[in-house]
């Protein structure tokens, strides 16, 4: 059914149910908002988005009033602009208004309302708290509450979209912050480092802790050799931070940018995508013999993805008795780091302590996942530095590049060679996509059956994805699966995993391999991705993801000649002595509360 | 910790294991106890399956329910601008002289802490304190004196 209004003298028609501010949106009229998030449900504490409603004497949050049949409102009137700079103003009058030394400066939702509705320092006494003390305690998240302006989209953000609910509201009155249980320490909370709650503050009062100025450094120092890896969702998101349209794929320009920075050498996580596609399709393939034919039941299935640093932090806080789902392998980061200090010095004859590993990703609880005690397999501490595509964005405006202008260049090698299959990695469903182009040709020799390769099936922003693949036809070696279904889900944010997680608990969970994501969408929505994130945007870059899979000459995880020659030259085989020292892990319990 | 199991597990019999259950399990416990503990409060996140930092929300919210350790006896005088305006003053100081301690802090021997609370719907007859559940009005340094005296005397 649908209702029909007059907003600023122009009718429109929408649906029962929409709010004023959906339906101004429909006809073009921006109500400015800051507590709005698409991502999130209504919480209409902010008021920045009052309307007039004709008839009620009160003007009414139009984010959080739902559209009436015969409805007139007007969103720019003397009243509600008045109103609406008292708001801005008293937001403004607590707030550490300090923009010259904030990192969200010129990406700030409250600056740009301030400085759209020209907000003045005299309008009301500043009542700022004074010594607030930023938490820097995290590897991932900084919390500063001075540039808080409590409108609890982290909140919500954490609750709804995460279920995890480390944040609260706590106190009331002036009193009245966002805090974690008891205030502690985001470092001594049950919190993934997902940095959703960051992508959703409007503000600069959550951002991830930064370490380009380590990687500048290293960069100066001649006796370092810095490498870089760039994971696959950073080629579709990073224009956005550089003044380019959304979903443009700037992978060519991205190198060069490294490149001119002064990166010694330039390589591409997806190396590590593809070697994550082999040993974890041979990990799935031997945990489906030792439970199908061995009858071995300390072998768990399902088997469960592990390349998403907050998922794993989640499962092992919340449901730490079946840490034994998870696959063994690492990150493709992590894989990426223990063989940049390994097999990478090896064949360059570099001293592995003069390696600087760092990686471009789209996250930020793979700066705390680099952090692990138990990534440091090659001696060393395998990746030095994460950075998110933000960081890097803020590194070549630094480095006073022009980046719409950069010629293309490839990716060094070796570590550099991608295919098609690891690109979508950035993408939610894209480890499952690239994991049965591999392993239905290793159990059957032939192609997996779908058009092109394109698995559509796992694909798209539904919260929990299902596919189920009759394997036929199978090679000797792998007999016991003839005729077998392999049964597959993929899940994307949190709160979705834990639907999964709560089948397995319950003893009713029908897959076989299920592929976790943290972030909604998979890593192109990632905490480290450029603010703002909604679905339009997450759609634009998955679409960007799978022109890039599309574009590439080969789209096989097991055909990368370079994953061909590690195995060849350095690791022997699959789940082999050196890939369980270097590419595997183990995980640990964590507190719940 | 038996018992404050047996606490929680009363309250979630009469209103489920969700949510609703919250705010009667933490009123009890600050009843029994005066006060919640943080691993009250973490107890409490297990049994209802919610956040730690959920529970701690909530009970940061209202000013009755401490989060800090209390003595057996919580006073809470107003500090509304009715009872202000008829000479609290006056009173809190001589409660303050009295059991030498100042308002947020709790007497040496556990047993009593002072505090201030908002208007608690006696303006007409202040200045106005709770002791725990029990009001007492039209307070003058005086009578605030024999209250505590009988408290001190009389109540463990
Ligand atoms: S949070 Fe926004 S308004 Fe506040 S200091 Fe930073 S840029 Fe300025
Ligand atoms: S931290 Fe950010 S998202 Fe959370 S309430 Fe403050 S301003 Fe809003
Ligand atoms: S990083 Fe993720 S889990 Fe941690 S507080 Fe933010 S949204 Fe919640
Ligand atoms: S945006 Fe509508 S109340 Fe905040
Ligand atoms: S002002 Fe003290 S009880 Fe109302």
């Amino acid at each position: 059914m649908s209702v029909n209004l007059k907003i600023d003298g122009i009718n429109v028609s929408v649906e029962k149910g929409s709010t004023i501010l959906d339906a101004a949106k429909k006809i073009n009229i921006k109500i400015p908002t800051l507590c709005h998030h698409e991502d999130l449900c209504v919480a209409g504490n902010c008021r920045v988005c009052i309307v007039e409603v004709e008839g009620k004497n009160k003007l009414e949050a139009s984010c959080a009033t739902p559209a009436e049949e015969g409805m007139i409102i007007k969103t720019n009137t003397p009243k509600i602009r008045n109103a609406r700079k008292d708001i801005i103003s008293l937001l403004v009058s607590e707030h550490n208004t300090q923009c010259t030394t904030c990192y969200r400066s010129t990406n700030c939702e409250l600056q740009a309302l301030s400085s759209e509705h020209n907000i003045d320092h005299e309008r009301f006494l500043s009542v700022l708290k004074p010594h607030t003390k930023i938490d820097k305690s995290s590897w991932s998240i900084e919390k500063d509450d001075s540039k808080c302006v409590r409108c609890q989209r982290c909140v919500r953000t954490c609750a709804e979209l995460q279920h995890v609910n480390a944040l609260t509201v706590s106190g009331k009155g002036k009193e009245m912050k966002i805090s974690t249980f008891l205030n502690l320490p985001f470092s001594d909370v049950v919190c993934t480092n997902c940095g959703q709650c960051i992508t959703h503050c409007p503000t600069g009062a959550l951002t991830e802790r930064r370490y380009f100025d380590e990687v500048w450094e290293a960069i100066g120092d001649p006796t370092k050799h810095v490498v870089v890896n760039t994971a696959p969702s950073v080629r579709v998101a990073l224009g956005e931070m550089l003044g380019m349209p959304v979903g443009t794929r700037v992978t060519g320009k991205m190198v060069t940018a490294l490149k001119k920075m002064g990166i010694d050498a330039v390589l591409d996580t997806d190396f590590t995508a593809d070697l994550t596609i082999i040993e974890e399709g041979h990990e799935l393939l031997t945990r489906l013999k030792s439970v199908l034919v061995d009858g071995d039941t300390s072998v768990k299935l399902p088997m469960m993805t592990s390349c998403s640093p907050g998922w794993v932090k989640f499962i092992e806080h919340m449901y730490p008795e079946y840490l034994g789902h998870l696959s063994s392998c690492k990150s493709p980061q992590q894989m990426f780091g223990a063989l940049t200090k390994t097999y990478y010095a090896e064949k360059n004859n570099i001293n592995p302590k003069d390696i600087v590993s760092i990686a471009i990703m789209p996250c930020a609880a793979k700066k705390f996942e680099a952090n692990r005690p138990e990534m440091r397999d090659s001696g060393y501490q395998d990746i030095d530095a994460g950075l998110t595509t933000r960081e890097l964005g803020h590194m070549i405006k630094q480095a006073g590049l022009n980046f719409a202008e950069l010629e293309d260049t490839k990716y060094d090698s070796f570590m550099g060679d991608s295919t098609g299959a690891a690109v979508i990695f950035g993408a939610t469903g894209g480890v499952m996509e690239a994991a049965l182009r591999t392993a239905y040709e290793v159990v059957t020799g032939r192609e997996v059956p779908f058009k092109n390769l394109n698995i559509l099936p796992v694909r798209g922003l539904e919260g929990i994805k299902e596919a189920t693949i009759k394997i036929e036809g199978c090679l000797p070696a792998w007999s016991f699966l003839e005729g077998a279904e392999l049964k597959i889900a993929v899940a994307h944010g949190l709160i979705n995993a834990r639907q999964i997680m709560d089948m397995i608990v319950a003893g009713e969970c029908p897959y076989h391999f299920i592929e976790v994501m943290a972030c909604p969408g998979g890593c192109i929505g990632g905490g480290g991705q450029p603010i703002p994130t909604n679905n339009e945007i997450r759609l634009k870059r998955i679409k960007a993801i799978y022109d890039e899979d599309e574009g590439m000459p080969i789209r096989k995880s097991h055909e990368n000649p370079e994953v061909t020659k590690i195995y060849a030259d350095f690791l022997e085989k699959p789940l082999g002595h050196t890939s369980h020292k270097l590419l595997h892990t183990k995980y640990r319990k964590r507190n719940r509360y | 910790m038996s018992e404050l199991k047996t606490v929680i597990s009363d309250q979630i019999k009469k209103h489920g294991k969700g949510r609703d259950a919250l705010m009667p399990i933490l009123q009890s416990i600050v009843e029994k106890n005066n006060y919640l503990t943080n691993e009250n409060m973490v107890e409490i996140a297990k049994e209802l399956d919610i956040s730690a930092a959920d529970v701690y929300g909530t009970a940061s919210f209202y000013s009755f329910l401490e989060t800090e350790e209390r003595g057996r006896y919580v006073i809470r005088i107003c500090k509304s601008i009715t009872c202000d305006m008829k000479g609290k003053g006056k009173v809190l100081r001589t409660i303050q002289d009295m059991l030498k301690i100042k308002i947020g802090e709790t007497t040496q021997n556990k047993k009593f802490s002072l505090l201030e609370t908002n208007c608690i719907g006696l303006c007409d007859q202040g200045p106005a304190m709770l002791i725990n559940d029990d009001f007492y009005n039209h307070l003058t340094p005086e009578k605030v004196r024999e209250v505590l005296v009988d408290y001190i005397r009389n109540k463990n």
